[in-house]
Formats: structure tokens, sequence, C-alpha cells
């Protein structure tokens, strides 16, 4: 069985701080890591390969730093990293970087794919399903639990708004994960040193046979038209005395604003 | 590349690096060098004092379909169980007000449920209903809502579509967004017609709120978005409008997957956050899991929903679906009640677009009284209780 995981880089948040004056992030020198939701998605698969029997082959879209996540990966026990590098997937929007993403997995060939939910930064939690649509192929989002798997399908538990919901897929099939799955293991030694030695694979536009017009800027529907920092909260009140003054104070700002 | 870096300009003062929101900047032999990151967003443009940053003009699509030939505003209402999702009556808000901006109708698209419940889409300001009552739809299963969805888009060509960003909106407008080859905005707060082209401008926060990004999709159609529940205003109830209800023929649809079974949360706290007007939430400070026992008596007093931090979910006080912030979810009530939470950042990008934030924190050093509008410094055990307390007389269920 061939799994493959999707992985993103992003900036480590616990490692950003905030600039008080324009509110936005300061992510000088802040050290790339392997998206949260991604690591719940890698250690699913892992799981899933000691069961079935498999090869987890990680993939991630990004420039050439982005092979530390894959180093990262295999370090943790994936057996291959795919790197998806070139200057042709540059500005990709969820829709270019779904298609690219298609692409390779149809290279390369996988009965289970595996996401986050959704990167940290963007948010978006589109490209999972994205990708499911390009390969035409099904998809489940949110999953929380991973109830059975056999050679030919699989059983999991989709975490909804008001519950969850049990459901069945035939492979080939694309999951995205939440971070209620799993726990994710730590690297050996061991893997860290294959890691180390471990051959990541480099495929451009050309060896994934991409259209001009589907990948990259070109290819994105959406544009960003500008960026800007929201407008910082105002009307803070830190409230003093005793705790009971405190609550009444509480109460009579609440009541002045017609909020209780 | 649509920002270039003109190396003979540039000095390497390393001004622009902060100023990209992507860190698609990086040093290379003394000068900047924008890398795969960049999203075009031009942010670094006017940081450059040598003006060394140019925009290099992006080529035209060709072959693009009379983009001006799509019309009407439509929105997808949602249903679990028969009834449809409130994030509807929302859409149907906004859905009008870009109608009117630019003059055409509104619809709605319903699958599965009553046909009672598109009535009710009427009168919430829908001009149209399209409805199926096709069995498949009861249960949420991506596959079909898709194809169905697809193919009334690629029949009645709208310009503009949207839905709630809810796990199911965000789970299968993806497949349609790919399918009719299109862009798609995920979670947007704020949704605008650009007065001059037209053009929908799509407004969502980027790295967990920190930044806000306007999107625009100016050369396909239809323009499509998933709108976060609770932040438009609903429509107007009026029980008098006229509308048409279409049945619409859903023949040949399938889904690989199958739901076996849908389990309805009986956890004794409500929990779904993204509808609740008021969140009681706790963290670290409630010490052990017996403290949400108080949270979520406030919580009930005040009919709102339990929420917590991480750290309260990691120790296994309380479910992971409780769980608000980065890795969890995004809310935004109108009061939040943070008790015993310090505040990391990864908690304050879920919570932080709350109307009012209430912090109750024993250091009085805690970010969270960054962004609370009003901060009680104190013991969480000692100022819950007295909330508790005075709520309950001011509501008269204690003399």
């Amino acid at each position: 069985m061939t799994i493959v995981v999707c992985v993103k880089q992003v900036p480590d948040t616990a490692e950003v701080k905030i600039n008080p004056e324009t509110g936005t992030l300061i992510r000088e020198g802040v050290p790339g890591i392997i998206n949260p939701f991604d690591m719940h998605a890698l250690e699913a698969g892992l799981q899933i390969k000691d069961r079935v029997k498999g090869t987890v082959i990680v993939l991630t879209m990004g420039p050439p730093q982005a092979e530390t996540a894959l180093r990262d990966a295999v370090s943790m026990g994936a057996d291959n990293g795919i790197l998806l590098s070139d200057k042709a997937f540059a500005g990709s929007d969820t829709w270019a970087t779904s298609f690219t993403l298609s692409k390779a997995i149809q290279k390369i060939g996988a009965d289970i794919i595996i996401c986050g939910k959704q990167a940290i930064d963007g948010d978006t939690a589109q490209v999972g399903p994205e990708t499911a649509e390009f390969l035409n192929i099904p998809h489940i989002s949110y999953v929380r639990k991973i109830e059975e798997i056999t050679g030919t399908s699989i059983r999991v538990q989709r975490l909804m708004d008001d519950g969850y919901d049990v459901i069945e897929s035939p492979f080939p099939v694309l999951l995205t994960v939440v971070k209620e799955l799993n726990e994710p293991r730590l690297p050996s030694l061991k893997g860290k040193m294959t890691a180390k030695k471990a051959e990541i694979k480099k495929w451009g536009r050309a060896d994934i046979t991409a259209d001009e017009d589907d990948i990259g800027l070109k290819g994105s529907p959406t544009q960003v038209k500008n960026i800007f920092t929201p407008e910082a909260r105002s009307g803070r009140k830190i409230l003093e005395g005793t705790p009971e003054e405190q609550v009444d104070a509480l109460l009579q700002e609440l009541r002045g604003i017609k909020c209780l | 590349m649509p920002v270039i870096v003109n190396p003979e300009k540039c000095k390497g003062c390393e001004e622009c690096l902060s100023s990209c929101p992507f860190d698609a900047i990086v040093m290379k032999e003394g000068k900047a060098l924008i890398n795969e990151y960049c999203q075009a967003c031009m942010a670094c443009i006017s940081m450059c004092p040598e003006g060394a940053i140019i925009e290099v003009e992006k080529e035209a699509p060709t072959d693009l379909e009379d983009i001006h030939s799509y019309k009407g505003v439509w929105i997808f209402a949602e249903q679990r169980g028969g009834k449809v999702a409130p994030v509807a009556y929302e859409l149907l808000g906004v859905g009008r007000r870009l109608a009117d901006d630019i003059e055409t109708d509104l619809s709605a698209v319903l699958f599965g449920a009553h046909q009672t419940e598109a009535q009710e889409l009427i009168c919430w300001g829908a001009d149209k209903v399209y409805h199926s009552s096709d069995p498949i739809f009861e249960h949420f299963h991506d596959e079909p809502y898709a194809q169905m969805l697809t193919s009334l888009i690629m029949e009645h060509r709208p310009e503009i579509v949207l839905t709630g960003a809810t796990p199911i909106g965000r789970s299968f407008f993806p497949r349609v967004a790919a399918r009719v080859r299109t862009g798609l905005t995920a979670d947007c707060t704020s949704l605008v017609i650009d007065k001059e082209t037209k053009n929908l401008l799509q407004i969502r926060p980027a790295f967990g709120g920190n930044i806000m990004a306007t999107i625009l999709c100016p050369n396909y159609r239809p323009q499509m978005a998933t709108v976060r529940p609770r932040v438009m205003k609903r429509g107007r109830y009026d029980e008098t409008n006229k509308g048409d209800i279409i049945h619409i023929k859903s023949e040949g649809l399938q889904s690989r997957t199958k739901v076996l079974q849908t389990v309805k949360d009986t956890s004794e706290f409500m929990i779904n956050l993204q509808e609740a007007d008021i969140i009681v939430s706790g963290g670290r400070g409630l010490g052990d899991p017996k403290g949400f026992k108080l949270i979520a008596e406030l919580a009930e007093l005040l009919g709102g929903a339990v929420g917590s931090s991480r750290a309260a979910v990691d120790s296994g006080w309380i479910p992971y679906r409780h769980q608000v912030g980065q890795t969890g979810k995004t809310v935004c009530p109108k009061v939040y009640v943070a008790c015993g939470i310090s505040g990391a950042v990864q908690h304050l990008v879920g919570m932080q677009s709350s109307d009012i934030i209430i912090a109750i924190n024993k250091n009085p050093e805690a970010p969270i009284f960054n962004v609370a509008t009003y901060g009680l410094v104190g013991d969480l055990y000692e100022i819950v209780p007295l909330l508790i307390k005075k709520i309950k007389q001011a509501k008269g269920l204690l003399s």
C-alpha cells in the first residue's frame, strides 16, 4: 500500500512575536516547522503503515529550504520525501497548489493520501478537498479516528459541529485530519541518522507534466489585492478592587452596554 | 514572478524583509531575492528606499469565457438533520446587499430538507430557491453535493456563490471550485463589491487573524467564498415575501463514501462554539478537570457554550472539540469569558475577534489582558462563584 502524506512548511508561531506597534507578526529568524496538523497526518500514515504494511511518501511543495521539512518527516519514519520546487510554481493559490500536488500524486500512484485539516499560516483548509477532486477520488475531512482499515477500504469518524459521522470509503481516498486523531511520535536517533543521508527527490514542472496555464501565479484564479493589519482592539479596562468590587464593576459595565 | 528585485538598485539594506507577510524575501549575496512564497501582495514595494522592488506585469490569461455573461448571487444553504443552519440566513443578508449593489437577484440552493425549509429561505430574502429533496442529500456526502452544485453552476452561471465556512461548506466547496475552475476564498469576514470593476472584494484573516488579506478573482466566474458564521447580519424576515421554488433534477449522482452512522454529541456541555453568542472558556489556571463544572455552570447560566484552551485539552480535562485557538476552533461570539487562560498567541488568534472579551486571571501580566475588554485580576475560584451568584440575583433566581 502506498501512503502519501502532504505536508507544508510554515513559520513556527510558538516562536513568533507580535510587533506591539503594528500588530503584525515578526517572522524574521523564525524557524520553519512542519504544519502542526500535518504532523498528525504523518503520524496517521505511519500508523497505517505499521498496521497494514506499506510505504509512506511525504510530499511538499515549496522553496528549496522546504527540504528540511521532508527530512524531519523521514526522521519520524517516512520512507521517502519528494520536494515539488520550481520557479514556475511561485504564487500558487489553492487551486494551482492542489492541481500541482494532484499531478505529483498521480505520478506516484497512491492508495491513501493524508493531509492536515489546514495550514496554520493560510488557514484555508481547501487544498486537501481540491486535490481529491483533481484526482477524481473521494475525500473525508476532519478525521478524528480511524476505526478500521482493510486492504481495500477504510472506516473513520468525521468530526462535525454537532457530533461526528462514521464514514466508510474505498481506496484510493484522501483524508484530512484533526489533531484529536493521534499523538505524533518523536524522531528516533536512528531516524535522524537515516534522515541525514536520505535522498530527497526534487520534481519541477517538467517532471509532473503540468501545463504552464494551470500552475503558479498564472494558474491561480485568485489574487491577493492587498494585505493590511486589523484594527487593534480598543477599550481595554482592568477592573480594580476586591473580587467582589471587580465583579460588581463588571456587571455594571455589562449592563451599561446592555449586554446582560 | 510578478514582483522582482532589481539587483543593480538593491543596496542590501534589508528594509523589505519585515514587510513581507509570507516570508518570501531572502538575502542572497547581499541582495534581496523574492522566492516562491511570494503571493504578489505588493507590500514590499513601498518599503524599498531605493525603488529596487518592481512589479512585473502579469500576463493576461487567454481564452477566458466572457465573464460578464455570469449573472446572479447564489448562497448555498446547508442543512443537517433536515434543519437549515442559521448561517444560511446570514448569507441571505450579505447576499441581498451584494445582489442590490450589482443589480441582480439572489438565489438560494438547498439540498435535502423539506420544502417548508425552502419557503423559509424566501421569507429570509431569497428571490429563488433551487431545491432538491433527493434522499442522497439526507446525510452530508461531499461527492453528490459537489456534483450537483457544479452542474447547477455550469447550467445557470451565477457570478457569485457563497456558503458558510462550516465543516460542510469548507469540505465540499473546494471540490466545486476545482471542477468549475475558479477561485475560492476561505472563511471571509467581509464581502464588498468594488465600485469600479464590480468585482467581489473578499476580505479574510490569515495567520490566525494577525493580518487581513483582500482577495480578488478577477478573471474567472463564479467568484466563490466561504463566509465565517456569526459575522454577517441576517437578512430581514418577512413572511409575505414571494419567490420561486425550483425543483432540481438530480440524476446519476454517486457517492463513493458512505455515512454509516451520525452520532450527536452527548457532552454535558453545549459545544457548538461557532454558533454560540456567549462562550465561557477555561484553561490551565483551573488546576484540575473539576474546574470545568464551574465553567459549565456559568456558561449554562448565560446560555453559552463551554470552550477551553489547548493546555486544558492536552491535560485531558475536556475533549478536543471544545478547544479554541490555532489548532482548535476560531470563534467570534458576542461575549468571550476566559477563565484561567494566560493567552498564548495560539489561543488569542482563535478568539480575539469576539465583540467583548472578559478575562479572569491571577497574573496581572498575563497576555490575555492585552486583548481583554474587561480584565479581572484574582483567583477565578473566588471571582467566578461571585459572578454566578450576582447574575442569579440579578435574574431574580436568588433573593
